[in-house]
């Protein structure tokens, strides 16, 4: 009798345990492409962080959410055994404690956060081994262009990189504000017109990630979608050479790039001025195509804002 | 002649907004007219429109609210909608361009024109009562505030029919709402609007800020004040400091649209980051402007409903003054996404964390309250402790967003979003909504229903949690916000669960119509008879429900904390009613239609400069500027109510308050 019981509480357990399952593959169906599914060192350490500091807090509030419903149910006016108090109103010992609860939890949160804004600055290169890979981008209404200026070659909403290599972005918008965002990267950061951001972020693996526009900027803005493709090394090097073959984006087609569509299928340009990313910067008309001989205008980060018209 | 105003203003080839705006006008004039039938219009000419009674105003601000709310959620409503539908190769039922305006026209009237004007009117109809008063210090300029945000709320709404809405989000921020990039009216009607409202909320700060430091009961000392007086007062200190930098920051956008400024365009060494900046060191601190009033109701009905006083007064009112001066601290914590460096962001997140403490002490100091009380399970009640439940997981979500390294990873999508949701809802709503059920009695002379009430509050509480815990998750698998189309179909049953919860609310919403007609119905069966229907502790449960306009006969003297209380336990023990006092006439202020018709030539002005009809905008400017002048020169200002009143009035109360007393002695 003993053993049969058992045995059906085991049955039981086992479809408990199917049931959650299922809930749970429910549950984060669609987590595969988010930021609990992480692909690289930042976003790894974030996701880290915000796993770490959930269970800090639900230590304290979830003890304190039960103590709420149970001292409002205890304490209920019908209830004879709960006793009165009309006039307790102050407790020098409880208010050190309620007091201390908070105050510890954000010191330890607080250290949390100062440690892991510092590791986590989008702007701190990647510690690797591998010599990082420079992108530049920009935000246009409503598609994202990616210009490669060691290679010489620039995509629209598709993004190239090298997996388990360190890629240096810097950023700016052509128009309005948007903000760069590849979900299992990590770090999202602004793209504002005038200014350069950058950011640092790395694919451990190859894959295909979704990235995005994480700041609204106007009609077209849902279309701003672009696919992230994490090849191996040698996969990138063959493909910046095979780029080679596609259209120069030149003035005209950076004129045409530049008026507003949304839903851009992903295109790639073989050749790109590698001062266009500053003229963008300057607002000024896009350089022709031609080797570099100026060195490449200053850099304005947000910290040191563009104060009058034209640097030049 | 019309500036930029023509037919092509009226949306006649989109259905939405034109059938809306059919149905709007038809009821407007159906209200109307129903008012000139039953020849209303003296009547409220002359005791609503025109008063300035801080009771009256009160409850006008809160009607504008709760219509407001109405609209606010019909656009939220949409929204759900379109998300529910337009996920893959569907592009829904609205487009970008439409779909852009519900979602500011949501964010702003939410904000400024239901959350606020209900804040407001709590205020102003409780504070001078609790503080044992008969009026604000300025009464009249208190009738202007109301009409001025009365009239921000027409210009907004008025975008529905004629031309059309900004599509920038609810805090415009450039260069996206420049000129070159926002070309229409619709940006110009969200600055002319909220430039307006403005003025007025401002004036509030500075009438209740006068009131509370200047107007008290003999006796009423600032730490006997009640907590929510000083939440109001925290709140109006708030106002006075925040509003003149949002003011000053809508002028410089409006100089940049109207008069080709650089404050903040791409060109000629404008600086968009220096808005972003700006409107969040007024957004920030709006956030606590609304939150602590929601915090002080909670106290008033923690204690209330406990049966005891609030558990560690002093602790809350440091808590209180805390976060008044902490929320000016942190607004960079808006956009920790900027790239201003690991210092910065780190300290302003640190900063941010900091107001979760004396917050937490708010919520274990309301635990004790109830601790050793008996706790009443009336609709307040159920408020307050869906409030601890909801807002301490809307604070821990806060929290993890000021982590920068976080919010690097959640910055703008559905989990801020569902973030902002949880502690508006969960606090101010569910304060207001609150404050509502506890003070109507005592504005009206009849309680609402009970029954009605939790479900009502049933609604809010179960659709908060279907509507937002799925966007939680969605902001984890990187949805960002204001998508008028989602790509990913993985997201459809997050999305479905969410409109679901958005019907379970909209089920609150009409109830709480029903219920205010049932109510009103059934009146005669709820009467406040006594002006103390919860047992209540503040001086505003001392006087009758309504209170007579003066709303004491004579200025209470406060002893103690608890200053009603302490007065009612006292004639409980010696079974009598303090002796009869020497009453004298009351002087009041008069009535005046300078807060109307300003707010009528403000609207014109408004209207005219949004639409660049310059002779009207100058016409109007002279038509206000001639009521003040008018107003300015009057020759009367108060009436006198004679003694014979005031005493005829006072015994009765004092008569109904006897019997009460009675009543009590032969039940204990």
């Amino acid at each position: 009798m003993e053993i049969f019981d058992w045995g059906r509480k085991r049955h039981f357990r086992f479809a408990e345990t199917r049931g959650l399952a299922a809930l749970l593959v429910l549950l984060t169906s669609g987590c595969d492409r988010g930021v609990l599914n992480p692909v690289g060192p930042v976003g790894g350490a974030e996701k880290m962080i915000l796993i770490n500091s959930t269970a800090i807090m639900l230590a304290i509030i979830i003890p304190t959410m039960i103590a709420t419903i149970a001292v409002a149910w205890w304490f209920r006016a019908g209830n004879k055994k709960a006793k009165y108090r009309p006039d307790w109103e102050y407790s020098g010992a409880i208010e050190l404690v309620i007091w201390s609860i908070p105050a510890l939890t954000v010191i330890l949160l607080g250290g949390i956060a100062w440690i892991g804004s510092h590791d986590l600055d989008p702007a701190k290169p990647l510690k690797s081994p591998n010599k990082p890979v420079n992108i530049q981008v920009v935000s246009l209404d409503w598609k994202w262009l990616f210009i490669y200026p060691d290679q010489g070659v620039a995509t629209v909403n598709q993004l190239v990189v090298p997996a388990g290599t360190p890629v240096n972005f810097t950023l700016t918008s052509a128009t309005v504000w948007n903000a760069f965002f590849v979900p299992q990267m990590g770090s999202l950061i602004y793209t504002m017109p005038r200014m350069a951001t950058h950011l640092n972020l790395q694919a451990d693996r190859p894959g295909v990630l979704q990235g995005e526009s994480a700041q609204f900027s106007g009609d077209g803005f849902p279309g701003m979608q672009f696919e992230v493709h994490s090849v191996p090394p040698q996969q990138f090097a063959a493909w910046a050479a095979s780029a080679h073959g596609g259209p120069a984006l030149d003035s005209a087609a950076y004129a045409e790039l530049q008026k507003p569509s949304s839903y851009v299928k992903p295109m790639t340009y073989g050749s790109v001025s590698p001062r266009l990313f500053d003229a963008i910067l300057m607002n000024t008309a896009p350089p022709p195509i031609a080797p570099a001989t100026t060195p490449p205008a200053m850099h304005v980060s947000p910290k040191t804002p563009l104060g009058q018209k034209n640097v030049r | 002649m019309f500036g930029r105003l023509t037919w092509d203003a009226i949306p006649f080839n989109q259905p939405i907004p034109l059938i809306t705006s059919i149905v709007v006008l038809c009821a407007i004039g159906a209200i109307v007219a129903w008012i000139t039938w039953n020849r209303w219009w003296p009547y409220l000419w002359n005791e609503w429109i025109t008063s300035t009674d801080h009771k009256r105003i009160g409850v006008m601000y809160i009607v504008l609210a709760l219509v407001m709310l109405v609209r606010g959620f019909a656009d939220a409503l949409m929204m759900r909608a379109q998300q529910t539908v337009a996920v893959g190769a569907s592009q829904g039922y609205l487009p970008p361009e439409h779909y852009d305006q519900i979602f500011s026209a949501h964010g702003t009237i939410m904000i400024f024109f239901m959350a606020m004007p209900f804040i407001i009117g709590l205020i102003n109809f409780v504070v001078p009562l609790q503080l044992g008063v008969r009026d604000v210090a300025f009464p009249t300029m208190n009738n202007v505030s109301f009409w001025l945000t009365a009239s921000g709320a027409l210009l907004v709404n008025l975008s529905l029919f004629i031309g059309e809405f900004a599509r920038t989000g609810w805090l415009a921020f450039p260069p996206l709402s420049e000129k070159a990039f926002s070309p229409g009216v619709g940006v110009d009607y969200y600055l002319v609007a909220l430039q307006i409202s403005g003025i007025g909320t401002v004036l509030t700060g500075v009438n209740f800020v006068t009131t509370i430091l200047k107007i008290r009961a003999p006796g009423m000392s600032y730490m006997r004040m009640p907590i929510f007086t000083w939440t109001a007062l925290a709140a109006n200190l708030l106002i006075i400091a925040a509003f003149p930098v949002l003011t000053a920051t809508y002028a410089m956008l409006m100089l940049d649209r109207y008069l080709g400024f650089h404050f903040f365009t791409n060109d000629g060494g404008g600086n968009s980051m220096l808005y972003m900046n700006l409107i969040w060191v007024w957004g920030h601190p709006e956030v606590y402007i609304l939150a602590l009033p929601a915090f002080g109701v909670f106290s008033e009905v923690a204690s209330t409903f406990s049966g005891k006083p609030l558990f560690g007064y002093r602790s809350m009112v440091f808590a209180t003054m805390a976060i008044c001066i902490i929320s000016f601290c942190v607004w960079l914590h808006h956009f920790f996404t900027m790239g201003a460096g690991a210092d910065v962001n780190a300290i302003f997140g640190i900063a941010s964390m900091i107001i979760a403490v004396p917050t937490g002490v708010k919520i274990f100091n309301w635990l004790f309250t109830m601790y050793g009380g008996r706790v009443r399970f009336s609709v307040p009640i159920h408020y307050l402790i869906g409030f601890m439940l909801t807002f301490a997981i809307g604070g821990m979500t806060g929290v993890l967003l000021a982590i920068p390294p976080v919010d690097f990873v959640v910055h703008n999508s559905l989990f801020l979003v569902a973030h902002f949701h949880n502690v508006i809802i969960g606090l101010v709503v569910f304060g207001v909504m609150a404050g509502y059920t506890y003070w109507f009695p005592k504005a009206f002379g009849f309680t609402l229903d009970e029954r009605l009430g939790k479900i009502i509050f049933w609604c809010w509480f179960i659709g908060f949690y279907l509507a937002w815990f799925p966007e939680y998750a969605l902001g984890f698998m990187g949805a960002t916000r204001r998508l008028q189309h989602i790509s990913d179909p993985s997201w459809q049953p997050y999305l479905d669960v969410a409109m679901i919860g958005a019907v379970v609310i909209l089920a609150g919403i009409v109830l709480t119509v029903v219920q205010l007609l049932y109510s009103i119905k059934t009146r005669e069966q709820r009467r406040d008879i006594t002006g103390d229907p919860w047992d209540g502790r503040t001086l505003e449960w001392l006087t009758l429900s309504p209170p007579p306009h003066y709303n004491f006969a004579v200025l209470p003297d406060v002893h103690g904390e608890e200053a009603y209380w302490t007065r009612k336990q006292t004639a409980i023990k010696l079974d009598r009613l303090i002796d009869e006092p020497n009453y004298q006439p009351i002087e009041l202020p008069l009535n005046t239609p300078v807060g109307v018709i300003c707010a009528f030539f403000a609207s014109l002005c408004g209207f005219a400069v949004i639409w660049y009809i310059w002779w009207l905008a100058i016409l109007s400017l002279i038509g206000a500027f001639a009521v003040f002048v008018w107003y300015a020169w009057r020759d009367e200002h108060e009436h006198i109510i004679p003694v014979q009143e005031v005493r005829k009035n006072a015994r009765e109360r004092r008569r109904i308050r006897e019997e009460h007393l009675q009543n009590l002695s032969q039940s204990v």
